[in-house]
């Protein structure tokens, strides 16, 4: 058993048990189901601002865009305007496929060492379809859940509520992003704790969020499918969470423990989110590597903090050498001090 | 090479399996045969270079200034607040593996810490200890590690097993650029003198004479002269290259190594006879320069400061000279810098004109900024256009395959003027597989500054994955030529295809370009540039 993995593992059981036996024995209603949401989100908000912002005041002194694709050149060859932009355009086009379809993951290859000598390089799809069928998933379990804070729930989350239960199973009728959720979140653990080189890598800042993650779609799915939670209170707290008038205490106290498990859940992820790698979600749209195009050579770029450097000039190399120089022919700026030019 | 195991042994001893104990508890070996020697104190000195002074990587003192970690420390911490690339890599990876079996050092060597990934983690995992609140407060288990001794021997060990080549970046889904993180890990290790001999003497060879290799100017002409002779007795014509000539159109940069050794010699032989043919064909005026005689930038190896002060040379120069543009010859990291830094350290190059190929009219549009042409552009662009009268058959003792440079290819992206230049100069041409070609095309294994003479199986195990794309199509299509646009690439894959294929040779573009090109009032060729007797003489192609 590795430590990274398994206390990660029970920091996500430890949590849902607070959340669990601090509603149902102790009676924290009031604080798992408002307060701590509250502050979550406020450190998610003011962390993810933060650090956006502290990024953003990092200097960007070069355009080192990664080029993946033939450079926009002479007329007649045709460059990759998308892998290799060199407009603003085509850089909007590479970014916007980076973040919606994962493009640089959709490359992947596995390498393997064969017995005979020779190195085979295989498309491998499956890291990028996990990552896909996860975030997507996690989308729309998040769009979903807007039916919560909203009263009427608006047309489009309705629609999307219906395309989600497309399969018509089950009773309630099964959302399908929530078991891809799981199942992509299985994915993507299993692999850390299967693939050696992975494990290898992955620290406990890895598996907690997979955990945790994990433990959001499972508490959901337990309570929509099988405890049945009081969905009407739960809408009532939510709706009070956002218009700030709360329903009775009464009311709080009758909601299951497992729904305060869920949201603790929930709170965690976003008070953690700020601090920890999942803010990749923020870096991808400043990675300098993709988003610049590659046009240095027809625009200049600027450095803000560019400096004077100390050179070795043109007339030190002269001085340096200028004898030489004179003697192998070559052109010098200033010519031999009369004393030296007698020796030749 | 004497030292090395047998390519079999090699090969059939590779591992990709992580070893028992979690990496941060695995002490680091510095192994001969892996790293480069410590730079040579009077070197670092040329430079004014800090705490330069004599030690050895493998003895236990590193004769550091007591406060080293400070040092570090601020060091680090500068360099986040003047490059977001670096505070954004040092932040958002997930560390999802997709980089760790693309970089050629980890396929050849199989040691987890050439992971791309964990490259990078020596690294993050200081930052994390000492600029994030998780990893103060939670510290091992958050993934976060103090600055120790040991750390600085893997930093060291590690940074100077990345040859920057970009490809593990091509793959990351959020665009982590390893050649980034090393050159921050390569500028912090500068603040304590603890550069490699490789990089450094260079380095202060280029600053006081000009080029890498310090060859003095009286030298370079010389070196010049000889290629002249050598070329009257292939072609029977006589070139003239000028020298530090004011008022010529044009001025030529191109790395000294191929001034200096084989097979790069013959490629500059070539662009010496295509100067000579454009002009008696067309008044083409061109001067080379003693003093601006490097294209190369070993400073890109070392710190960004570095790379500027050494790069100013070429804007200077073409001042001083009056010429209208800049033509750069065929180098790899030498592309990187002029297309990526250069306008932008050394600019603006307002004294020079927006470069017009003076033969066809053709605008390089694509370099009205920097007015700096690739020499592949310029060649390409003359064929298509048939300036140049060439016998493709003069090529067909070779059976070529194209490699293409990292920098070129993932910091620029000339992927196709040299493949259209090549089937336009030979007859033969072989892509190697797709995934070791274009922008995932695999490093030679020595790049950046790494191709000593004492870290040999670390270059061997580097260039392994690209040597076995050269075998495949040596294999399946009789390849016997190895052609490429790096001055690196032709001093290290000599050996590199000595050791793993051995019946290919290497070749510059312009080699081929020059065997290939009709010179006005040439005899009849025997020969190819290298002496060798050329097939199908009587002019019939055999194809």
């Amino acid at each position: 058993m590795n430590v990274k993995y398994m206390y990660s593992f029970l920091a996500v059981i430890v949590l849902f048990l607070i959340a669990y036996v601090g509603t149902e024995a102790v009676g924290l209603q009031w604080l798992f189901g408002v307060l701590i949401p509250y502050a979550a989100l406020l450190v998610f908000l003011v962390g993810f601002i933060r650090k956006v912002m502290g990024w953003a005041r990092s200097a960007v002194p070069f355009r080192i865009p990664t080029t993946c694709g033939q450079q926009r050149t002479l007329p007649w060859i045709r460059p990759n305007s998308i892998d290799n932009p060199s407009t603003a355009g085509g850089v909007v086009v590479r970014m916007f496929l980076e973040i919606v379809a994962f493009r640089s993951l959709f490359r992947n290859t596995r390498m393997t060492t064969k017995p005979d000598g020779r190195i085979a390089y295989q498309w491998e799809i499956f890291l990028w379809l996990g990552a896909l069928a996860f975030h997507y998933a996690f989308a729309v379990v998040v769009l979903r859940h807007l039916r919560f804070f909203l009263e009427p729930v608006p047309a489009p989350i309705k629609l999307l509520e219906t395309v989600d239960a497309f399969f018509q199973f089950g009773l309630p009728v099964v959302y399908l992003s929530g078991v891809v959720l799981l199942i992509a979140v299985a994915y993507l653990a299993l692999r850390r704790v299967f693939i050696p080189m992975v494990r290898y890598i992955s620290l406990a800042n890895d598996f907690f969020p997979l955990f945790l993650i994990f433990g959001i779609a499972f508490t959901g799915i337990l309570m929509r499918y099988f405890s049945k939670v009081d969905i009407l209170s739960i809408k009532a707290l939510t709706m009070g969470l956002v218009s700030f008038s709360f329903p009775d205490t009464a009311v709080l106290k009758g909601i299951d423990g497992l729904f305060y498990g869920h949201l603790f859940f929930v709170s965690v992820l976003l008070a953690y989110f700020p601090f920890s790698k999942l803010m990749h979600l923020g870096g991808i749209f400043l990675s300098p590597t993709r988003n610049l195009p590659n046009d240095t050579r027809m625009h200049r770029h600027v450095n803000p903090w560019n400096y004077p450097v100390h050179v070795h000039t043109y007339q030190e190399y002269e001085d340096d050498f200028r004898e030489k120089m004179v003697e192998a022919g070559l052109p010098v700026d200033k010519p031999l001090a009369p004393a030296e030019a007698e020796k030749e | 090479m004497k030292d090395l195991p047998k390519p079999k042994d090699f090969y059939s001893r590779l591992r990709h399996k992580p070893g028992s104990t979690d990496w941060m508890d695995t002490p680091v070996d510095i192994r001969k045969g892996m790293y480069c020697y410590a730079a040579n104190p009077k070197s670092l000195n040329t430079l004014s270079a800090p705490f330069a002074r004599d030690w050895n990587p493998v003895e236990e003192d590193w004769k550091l200034p007591e406060n080293w970690q400070q040092i570090l420390h601020e060091g680090f911490k500068e360099r986040l607040e003047r490059f977001r690339s670096f505070k954004v890599f040092m932040d958002i990876c997930v560390r999802c593996g997709a980089c760790a079996d693309k970089c050629h050092f980890f396929i050849g060597t199989g040691d987890p810490r050439n992971m791309p990934v964990l490259r990078a983690e020596l690294l993050r995992s200081v930052y994390r200890n000492d600029f994030t609140t998780f990893g103060k407060l939670l510290g091992r288990f958050g993934g976060a590690r103090p600055m120790t001794l040991n750390v600085l021997k893997e930093w060291w060990y590690y940074m100077f097993q990345c040859s920057e080549c970009r490809r593990c970046s091509v793959f990351c889904p959020y665009g982590i650029d390893t050649a980034e993180i090393t050159i921050m890990g390569r500028e912090l290790l500068n603040l304590l003198g603890l550069n490699i001999d490789w990089i450094a003497t260079p380095v202060s060879n280029c600053y006081m004479t000009g080029n890498h290799l310090g060859i003095q100017p009286h030298a370079y002409k010389d070196m010049l002269d000889f290629f002249v002779d050598d070329i009257e007795e292939v072609t029977g014509v006589r070139v003239e290259p000028s020298f530090n000539r004011k008022g010529a159109d044009i001025l030529f940069i191109t790395p000294s190594g191929d001034v200096f050794a084989d097979p790069g010699t013959y490629t500059c032989m070539g662009y010496m006879m295509l100067f000579h043919y454009l002009r008696e064909k067309y008044g083409f005026d061109i001067t080379w320069s003693t003093y601006a005689s490097e294209g190369g930038n070993f400073g890109f190896f070392t710190s960004h400061e570095t790379m500027k002060r050494l790069n100013a040379k070429m804007y200077a120069e073409a001042k001083r000279l009056g010429v209208k543009w800049i033509l750069g010859g065929e180098c790899g990291h030498m592309w990187r810098v002029i297309n990526q830094y250069m306008d932008t350290m050394n600019g603006p190059a307002d004294f020079l004109e927006e470069p017009v190929s003076p033969i066809t009219g053709t605008k390089f549009e694509n370099a009205k900024s920097t007015k700096m042409v690739h020499i592949a552009e310029f060649t390409a662009d003359l064929i298509r256009n048939g300036k140049l009268e060439l016998d493709k058959s003069r090529n067909n003792h070779l059976k070529v395959t194209y490699h293409d440079s990292c920098n070129p290819a993932r910091g620029m992206g000339l992927l196709e003027e040299p493949r259209y230049v090549i089937r336009n100069v030979c007859n033969h041409f072989y892509e190697m597989p797709e995934n070791t070609i274009r922008e995932q095309t695999f490093c030679c294994g020595s790049g950046a500054g790494l191709n000593a003479g004492e870290n040999m199986e670390l270059r061997m195990a580097g260039g392994l994955p690209r040597a076995n794309a050269v075998k495949h199509v040596h294999e399946t299509h009789g390849v016997n030529m190895l052609a490429c646009i790096c001055a690196i690439d032709r001093a290290v894959f000599p050996p590199l295809m000595e050791y793993w294929v051995p019946e290919v040779g290497v070749t510059g573009l312009h080699e081929m370009v020059a065997n290939a090109l009709v010179m006005p009032g040439e005899k009849k060729r025997e020969t190819d540039l290298r002496g060798e007797p050329l097939e199908g003489m009587e002019g019939d192609t055999d194809e």
